[in-house]
């Protein structure tokens, strides 16, 4: 069975590739990208298209490896034992589980999906190597072992913001979402609003890559923003030719809040528009 | 031949490892893709290249792999026996055309140049002719004739796409010997920590109060710890003015990079070498600037300091007294320099020049040899070094 795309996500040739290879391979894929290319997205349409389950695990600044395997409630096991309750003889019942453990558990293939890896400390990718290389962990307070029935599809994302260490990366396969082409764009957008009138459409993209190509934008706005943007367009009922009037009238585009997210950007393209009509005189 | 390929990965210092090779058969063993140039390509991407900076080196690697299949070429050629080559060519002209290359010198004129054309083309076009003897195609084939000589067309199209994703070089922005921008500069300055608990214990230790309370039975017993630091202190001199105007840039978004990474962090200028003072602020220079000595002085021996300049100047305003071109220098820049060395445990020297152009200015020769060699071009690359040694 391979992964092709769906009809709600456009893959590329490179992608369809990465993903089948760690499919087969039975390895982690690791992707990168532009905030807003689809990498999260990209692990709901593999589960869609292997109509299999997923399993989000949100990683965070204070997430630790252990919590994606489980955790020891020992507070309220201390809480029980005042208490004098039964369930506190067995320790089974303070254990968590954690992401992973759901995700090894399961009875049917899923996929896994390890979201923004890169915002947890520099050494949890390290803590993880073992678990994703054997799929197996050990459960200190049970000795027992925790092992894969199925093989997970593990999906991991992130957004660069920290270097991952050699050793976890030797482990997954590695794909770049480089910024789509303008006929990529065209086809995602085609696959996002069926029917939408090509002429906005063009339009639009022409506004969004002048937008992409101004000097010195803080945030560059991505493929996530422009369909966000067109959904406004449509919304607000604007046609091509108000997008195509805009240099004569107003300074930027219409709804730009959409495409553009910090005041330092939207001054800017003020003022790149302004210097255009100076010039234009 | 994967073998090949993995050797000109790592010659073009990709880090590959083994496993990565092995992974790659394997997957060419289950046929994740087959018989077809683009897809081995992005297969092999995927399985060998880990991180989108060494895309560019893997392309430029991959097309030098690719190319040496190409000198297998006279190998290919004798496998296709003229003799088949000249029979359906002949086969796919029209009685016309026949005359016409007649008239031209005989078919074995144009073979000639039509052999000559194509090593023309591989030389700009590398791939996208080998295939058309490999893959069994006429290389005659669709608009492969032209009366007045011989153009290889179309013919293995797909093939020549393939060659161009890696011949466009997509991803040489990513590669970090070439990008720099305060959030790289951050990434690559994080090197640079060295983490303690120092100070008071303020700071609740909730895993250890736990497993203190636990083990006491139940009875709370609270555990403290003092915060966790980043406790690297980094003193940073930028040569300003002069040559480094053309720098500017660089400089501010590595200055805000350090600023917003280190909590101890402390900054002068000076222009073009140390002498006996330094300035904090630019404009005020005359009235407002700091001895030398006091700098020295101030700062203790554990501080990581960074000189930053192009190193570009005459020899003299190195090893010279007086050598200095704004004011009469009593010692030489190079005695000063030897101070910094003696005074600091860790320091160099960040030069916004390309590495490849530092032999051919003399001074900075001589401030290299005189740094040990801890001079690191400003690039990320060099950063993330410079941080490496300071950090050791």
């Amino acid at each position: 069975m391979k992964f092709a795309g769906t009809d709600s996500y456009v893959a590329t040739e490179d992608l369809k590739i990465a993903v089948n290879a760690a499919v087969t391979l039975q390895r982690p894929l690791l992707v990168k990208g532009e905030p807003g290319t689809g990498k999260t997205l990209l692990a709901e349409e593999v589960a869609h298209a292997f109509n299999a389950k997923l399993i989000t695990w949100h990683i965070k600044s204070t997430t630790k490896a252990q919590q994606g395997l489980y955790e020891y409630d020992a507070v309220s096991r201390l809480r029980d034992s005042q208490l004098n309750s039964e369930r506190v003889h067995d320790v089974r019942n303070y254990i968590n589980k954690g992401k992973l453990w759901e995700a090894f558990e399961a009875e049917e293939r899923v996929i896994l999906l390890i979201d923004e890896i890169d915002k947890a400390d520099i050494e949890f990718p390290n803590d993880l190597l073992q678990e994703l290389d054997k799929m197996e962990f050990y459960v200190y307070e049970t000795d027992e072992t925790i092992k894969a029935k199925h093989r997970p599809i593990i999906i991991i994302t992130s957004n660069n913001e920290k270097e991952l260490p050699d050793a976890f990366l030797r482990r997954c396969f590695f794909h770049y979402i480089a910024f789509p082409e303008r006929e990529t764009l065209q086809q995602i957008v085609d696959v996002h609003y069926p029917g939408i009138c090509q002429a906005l459409v063009s339009q639009a993209l022409e506004v969004f890559f002048g937008i992409r190509q101004a000097p010195g934008l803080k945030k560059k706005p991505s493929t996530s923003e422009l369909v966000d943007w067109l959904k406004l367009l449509m919304a607000d009922g604007i046609s091509a030719e108000t997008l195509r009037e805009r240099d004569a009238n107003k300074a930027i585009a219409p709804l730009l809040g959409a495409l553009v997210k910090n005041e330092q950007d939207v001054m800017l393209l003020e003022r790149l528009a302004f210097m255009a009509r100076q010039g234009n005189r | 031949m994967l073998l090949n390929l993995f050797s000109e990965l790592r010659a073009a210092r990709v880090p590959v490892s083994l496993r990565e090779l092995l992974d790659l058969i394997a997957a060419l063993e289950k046929n994740i893709v087959f018989a077809d140039m683009d897809e081995f390509y992005y297969l092999a991407r995927a399985i060998l290249v880990k991180d989108e900076r060494h895309y560019d080196k893997f392309d430029r690697a991959f097309a030098a792999y690719f190319e040496g299949l190409e000198n297998l070429n006279e190998h290919i050629e004798a496998l296709v026996p003229e003799e088949w080559l000249r029979q359906e060519f002949l086969r796919s002209l029209s009685a016309e055309e026949r005359e016409q290359i007649k008239s031209l010198g005989g078919l074995d004129n144009l073979i000639e140049a039509f052999k000559q054309r194509l090593e023309e083309q591989q030389k700009r076009h590398s791939g996208g002719s080998k295939w058309i003897g490999t893959g069994g195609t006429s290389p005659f084939g669709s608009g492969g004739y032209n009366p007045e000589g011989i153009r290889v067309g179309d013919a293995g199209e797909r093939q020549g796409r393939a060659v161009k994703v890696w011949d466009k070089r997509e991803f040489k922005d990513l590669d970090d010997q070439v990008e720099l921008g305060t959030r790289n500069i951050k990434m690559a300055l994080r090197r640079l920590r060295q983490f303690a608990r120092t100070g008071a214990a303020d700071e609740l230790d909730l895993p250890s109060t736990i497993k203190q309370t636990a083990r006491d039975g139940g009875l709370l017993n609270i555990q403290m710890r003092p915060e966790r630091r980043n406790t690297v202190k980094l003193l940073v001199l930028f040569d300003i003015g002069g040559s480094m105007d053309a720098h500017i840039q660089v400089c501010q978004e590595l200055f805000s990079a350090c600023k917003a990474e280190f909590k101890y962090l402390e900054y002068y200028y000076f222009h073009n070498y140390v002498y006996e003072s330094l300035w904090k602020n630019n404009a005020r220079r005359y009235q407002e600037s700091t001895p030398t000595h006091e700098v020295l002085n101030t700062y203790g021996q554990d501080y990581k300091v960074i000189f930053v300049g192009d190193a570009a100047m005459a020899p003299y305003e190195v090893t010279h007294i007086g050598g200095s071109v704004e004011h009469w220098n009593k010692e030489a820049g190079y005695v000063w320099m030897q101070r910094f060395l003696e005074k600091f445990d860790k320091l160099v020297w960040l030069n916004p020049y390309p590495k490849q152009h530092w032999q051919y200015t003399q001074s900075t020769q001589i401030i290299r040899q005189q740094l040990e060699n801890q001079m690191y071009p400003m690039t990320l690359e060099g950063i993330e070094q410079a941080m490496r040694y300071l950090a050791t």
